[in-house]
């Protein structure tokens, strides 16, 4: 049985490293969907712009510390920009519209990536601390695979505690609760959706950090999958439910790793299963392992 | 809206008569286009713009050529076919509809299969330049190419790893859904084989970034050596991943992994890389100057190489397609696209990569690669052996 | 006398305008046609006509698959991202059937020349004559591949149309993926190729017809009629007692479902269906094509198709016809000067159009559409010949009340 799981302690660990930095992508999707109802398509490019405004701010010649506090307040401002100009507008439109906005946003990140990048893969910077060598039980990793979990649990932690315990995480689960009735009871609503995309940037963010420390190259594509699988990881934990997406997106990414691990042809499909797995939840229990149920209002 | 709408239409439409009315003849000079037909941006763009760096270099080298006792202007046209398939079409047309006599290109063999068509019904040849996909020229007789093949470099690959790593079991790693990998993975396993080794093949999903899996793979498997034909974008995060993962494995990559990057994010690391490639630096100093001088400056050079002077492969064989270009206009006295490709399949030129000469399909005729290893302290490549394909 | 009588009392100015309208687009459509086929045939190819010939095929592919898209999303209200799934099976459908034998070998080089050993176009072509036989096997290849894509809907509508808007959308997304992940998979290589490209089947060029002992080409017509054939069933459907309960489903489920319509019922008719011109859509963006790789049907594209309805109008079909022709013209050709560095007129540079710029225009254009004109170019109306007579119509007759106004003044 060790002798089992040491052989296999590798998989397990990039598993974990994963599933922590999709959770904080994740964190920003299930949030943005509990308040406005939502999937924000753009999440995962803005977690991209993150990793490029890093490799730009390096380059420019700025110091270390510099950059990483310019890349979360460059995130933070993008996304809630994003919101004034993309969402705010549309939100008495049908659902639809401000989906197809969310594209939209997406498709006009992406693209502006392709125009400062030249569409050549940019290389992220080395952060000294995150990208050490260290060997734990025979596996040789980076230090940032040991951080990730860390420091993901400590931030749910503190999301948490904001959520339950602040006023304006007692705004928050108003407005997630019942828009309307909320913004009659005197809740400044557009300071509350502000405030959810900080969070969620803020979250993506350091996620980017993270993510590209460990796999070190920017493309204008780089955040399409690992955005697609956190918003996976929050459906499969109950979108809406914090919780629920962090351990949604450890569940994701140690069962894709395990499924590498099992090799030859089913390496193909390592993908596909997530998509497969969010099927089959959503069809056993639409509303994730922790969501609430939902009823229609007719 | 209305209003809106219509002035939007009306600029559009002015906007396409002068994009029709312009690019004409300018100037009493004679013109004869040469056609660029390669990725500027998508997942190939890294290397399709090296491989127009050289075109252009070879470009303000020889601005002129004789045809038929005359002298012609070339220029180049570029179309950028956007790595993809469902974009060759049009940007082939663009090309046709350009009037060019012979088009270059393209980096990526899917996509020149995909515009090998568009460039049939016009009667125009094709010359590829790092295409080394079989497909590309079987079967036609407009396609015509400068580089080797792919079922040569999966055995050259194969022996490498017998006689110079003494493997006795390999592991392969491509990109699912990309013809290019997985042809080369095909050929290389086929070969090594042959020769008794043992070959386990895997393949990632598009846009996949975390590695360490299949990587731990390779190593549970006790594999010598691997083989992962991919693209640059993927061939930085497996030489990165392979290093954080303190794996021990010698990484072979084709000549796709022949550029600056891959060597640069070797640096400093405990990592081996071995490519196959067209060319070694270093092979003719004097071009290497002239190049590099060129290279340097221009800021717009420079970021398209990748941020260094260093000399990729691909930049190389763009400049020896160039160059092959003009000898087959010399030869065909004439700009008509079908004296040009009547002229081709005889055409031969010594270039910077070597003799080329056409055979009977259209591929040039070559028998060796040169494999190159990265030197992890200087982060440059180091020249290993020139590798046949016949053991 | 009583029955002309009858007859004249019969026409409403409305049912005038109808009839005069049809008549009007029957001559459009013929002149349309003439000078496509025009265009194929006797014009020599020049500049303009070359840049045009692609953007017109590939506008009638898009025509169809938007409004196939527009059927689901506009017309039935249900949010699918599935387009480039289906379009995908239907290509590579199209192009399996239609590979000739003695290429196979060639094709399918590392499967040992495949599983099939047959192409339906040549052995019709071997029956009854190459160019008759090429038409017809690439419209029985076409069918098979709207069929296969309508079989994989009805397969994945079972669990996934119970699913409400979003829910549905991702799930689509994600079983477009798992498509392409099953249609790039070496185990069923035989059939697909794997990773690698399709090629040498029939394409718009092998298709001619003969008319005594001239050979015609109808490299652009043939694109054009199936797009039309299949746009105009889809039409038919929307005005017919289905297209209303879809409609009726789009507005309210609940309320649609209390006055008897059964849901899931047509909730999968409109999938199907969709399905199934997507997969047309697909076989003949194979035919443009000319290779088909699996790599190239990725969600972007399903994400392009999106954009084009909406820029066009969601709920309007001549809408997401003339929008899929800009969007096609605009990115393939209109704009392509925008990456190039020069401005097309006069000789000058523009130091911040380089590689990629068009993209971004583009992008921003969208965005405006999207928040600004959020209705697109026709909102939910169509456009029609009848509608524009009526307009003129309308209009010179609220001019003559105004003369007559202004003469009694």
């Amino acid at each position: 049985m060790i002798e089992f799981l040491h052989e296999n302690f590798r998989y397990l660990l990039s598993g974990i490293s994963v599933g922590g930095q999709y959770a904080l992508i994740a964190i920003g999707y299930t949030m943005v969907y509990g308040i406005l109802r939502l999937i924000n398509f753009a999440h995962g490019d803005v977690f991209m712009v993150a990793g490029l405004i890093m490799v730009y701010a390096i380059a420019g010649g700025l110091p270390m510390w510099l950059s990483i506090i310019l890349v979360i307040v460059l995130t933070v401002v993008l996304g809630v920009a994003i919101e004034r100009v993309a969402y705010k507008p549309l939100r008495s439109s049908p659902r639809m519209s401000v989906m197809i906005s969310a594209i939209g946003v997406s498709y006009l990140l992406q693209n502006c990536a392709l125009y400062f990048t030249g569409g050549l893969p940019r290389s992220y910077p080395a952060i000294p601390f995150l990208s050490k060598q260290i060997t734990i039980w025979g596996a040789t990793t980076k230090m940032v695979t040991l951080i990730t979990p860390i420091l993901t649990l400590v931030l749910v932690l503190a999301l948490v505690f904001l959520i339950n315990h602040t006023k304006i995480g007692m705004a928050m689960r108003a407005v997630a609760k019942d828009f309307e009735t909320s913004q009659l009871m005197g809740i400044k609503i557009n300071s509350v959706i502000s405030f959810t995309f900080v969070i969620g940037c803020f979250l993506a963010a350091i996620g980017s950090l993270l993510y590209f420390s460990n796999y070190t190259t920017v493309v204008p594509t780089s955040g399409a999958m690992p955005g697609l699988k956190a918003f996976v990881a929050a459906v499969f934990g109950g979108i809406g439910s914090i919780p629920g997406a962090v351990i949604g997106a450890f569940i994701i990414g140690i069962c894709e790793n395990i499924i590498k691990a099992f090799g030859q042809s089913w390496t193909v499909f390592s993908d596909a299963f997530t998509f497969v797995l969010l099927i089959i939840i959503l069809l056993v229990k639409p509303t994730g392992i922790f969501g609430e149920k939902a009823t229609d209002k007719v | 809206m209305k209003k809106f709408l219509a002035l939007v239409l009306a600029m559009l439409m002015v906007f396409s008569l002068c994009a029709c009315g312009n690019g004409g003849d300018s100037g009493g000079d004679k013109v004869v286009k040469i056609g660029v037909f390669e990725p500027i941006t998508g997942q190939n763009g890294a290397g399709g713009k090296q491989e127009v760096l050289g075109m252009q270099y070879a470009n303000a080298q020889n601005p002129t050529v004789e045809i038929g006792g005359e002298t012609y202007k070339v220029e180049l046209v570029i179309a950028d076919n956007e790595s993809t398939t469902d974009k060759a079409a049009s940007a082939a047309s663009q090309l046709v509809a350009q009037g060019v006599s012979i088009v270059l290109g393209t980096y990526g063999s899917n996509v020149a299969i995909a515009g090998s068509n568009t460039f049939k019904e016009a009667g125009i040849p094709a010359l590829g330049v790092t295409c080394t996909n079989p497909q590309v020229t079987e079967g036609n007789s407009h396609y015509f190419r400068i580089c080797f093949l792919d079922p040569f470099q999966g055995t050259v690959h194969a022996n490498f790893a017998k006689e110079q790593l003494k493997a006795d079991t390999i592991y392969c790693l491509g990109e699912l859904g990309n013809d290019y990998d997985q042809g080369l993975i095909n050929y290389c396993s086929k070969a090594a084989e042959k020769l008794g080794i043992k070959v386990i093949t895997e393949s990632f999903p598009k846009d996949n970034s975390d590695f360490t899996s299949y990587l731990n793979n390779a190593k549970k498997a006790g594999a010598q050596a691997i083989f992962a034909p991919c693209s640059i974008q993927y061939a930085q995060l497996i030489v990165e991943q392979s290093a954080a993962q303190g794996i021990d494995i010698p990484l072979l990559g084709s000549d796709t992994w022949d550029n600056n990057t891959i060597v640069g994010a070797t640096k400093g690391k405990d990592v081996q890389v071995y490519v196959s490639t067209f060319y070694q630096e270093g092979a003719n100093p004097d071009f290497e100057k002239g190049i590099k001088e060129w290279i340097n400056g221009d800021a717009k050079n420079l970021e398209n190489n990748g941020g260094n002077d260093m000399l990729a492969a691909v930049t190389v064989m763009g400049y020896d397609a160039y160059m092959v270009a003009l000898e087959a206009l010399k030869a065909a006295g004439s700009t008509d696209p079908a004296a040009v490709m009547a002229a081709l399949p005889n055409v031969t030129y010594t270039g910077i990569s070597g003799s080329i000469a056409f055979n009977e399909i259209g591929d040039a005729i070559r028998d060796s690669a040169v494999i190159k290893k990265s030197n992890s302290e200087t982060g440059e490549w180091e020249f290993v052996a020139v590798q046949k394909a016949e053991a | 006398m009583n029955e002309t009588m009858n007859k004249k009392v019969l026409r409403t100015p409305d049912e005038v305008a109808k009839r005069q309208g049809m008549w009007l687009t029957i001559v459009a459509l013929a002149i349309l046609y003439a000078v496509l086929f025009a265009l194929d045939n006797f014009i020599k190819p020049s500049k303009f006509t070359l840049m045009l010939l692609p953007v017109l095929k590939k506008g009638a592919i898009y025509s169809l698959v938007c409004v196939s898209m527009n059927l689901l999303n506009g017309f039935t209200g249900l949010f699918s991202l599935g387009q480039a799934g289906f379009m995908l099976i239907g290509a590579y459908a199209y192009s399996i059937f239609s590979i000739p034998a003695a290429r196979h070998a060639a094709v399918y080089q590392y499967f040992d020349g495949g599983a099939l050993q047959f192409s339906i176009p040549e052995m019709l072509g071997n029956a009854i004559g190459v160019n008759l036989g090429s038409f017809l096997g690439a419209i029985i290849c076409i069918i098979i591949a709207g069929v296969a894509a309508a079989i994989f809907a009805a397969l994945i509508g079972i669990p996934v149309l119970r699913l409400k808007s979003d829910y549905l959308a991702i799930a689509t997304l994600g079983f477009a993926e798992i498509i392409r992940a099953i249609f790039q998979w070496n185990g069923l290589g035989t059939i697909t190729n794997g990773s690698n490209l399709l090629r040498d089947y029939t394409i718009f060029s092998d298709m001619k017809i003969q008319l005594g002992a001239q050979v015609f080409k109808l490299n652009t017509v043939f694109p054009f009629l199936i797009a039309m054939i299949c746009i105009i069933i889809i039409v038919l459907l929307i005005n017919s007692s289905y297209g209303r309960a879809f409609k009726a489903i789009r507005d309210d489920e609940v309320a649609a479902e209390a006055m008897g319509i059964n849901l899931f019922k047509h909730k999968m008719l409109s999938f199907v269906i969709s399905s199934f011109f997507a997969g047309v859509g697909g076989a003949l963006l194979a035919m443009f094509q000319s290779t088909v790789q699996a790599s190239a049907f990725m969600s972007a594209m399903t994400y392009e198709l999106l954009l084009i309805v909406v820029i066009g109008g969601i709920g309007s079909v001549s809408g997401s016809c003339v929008a899929a022709f800009l969007y096609i013209a605009c990115s393939e050709w209109w704009l392509r000067f925008l990456d190039s560095g020069m401005l097309p007129f006069g000789n000058i540079e523009v130091s911040f159009f380089r590689d990629g710029f068009r993209k971004v225009v583009f992008s921003v254009v969208i965005m405006i559409i999207v928040l600004f004109f959020s209705k697109g170019i026709m909102g939910n109306k169509e456009l029609s010949f009848a509608g524009l007579i009526k307009k003129i119509k309308s209009k010179k007759a609220a001019k003559a009340e105004k003369v007559k106004e202004g003469g009694a003044a």
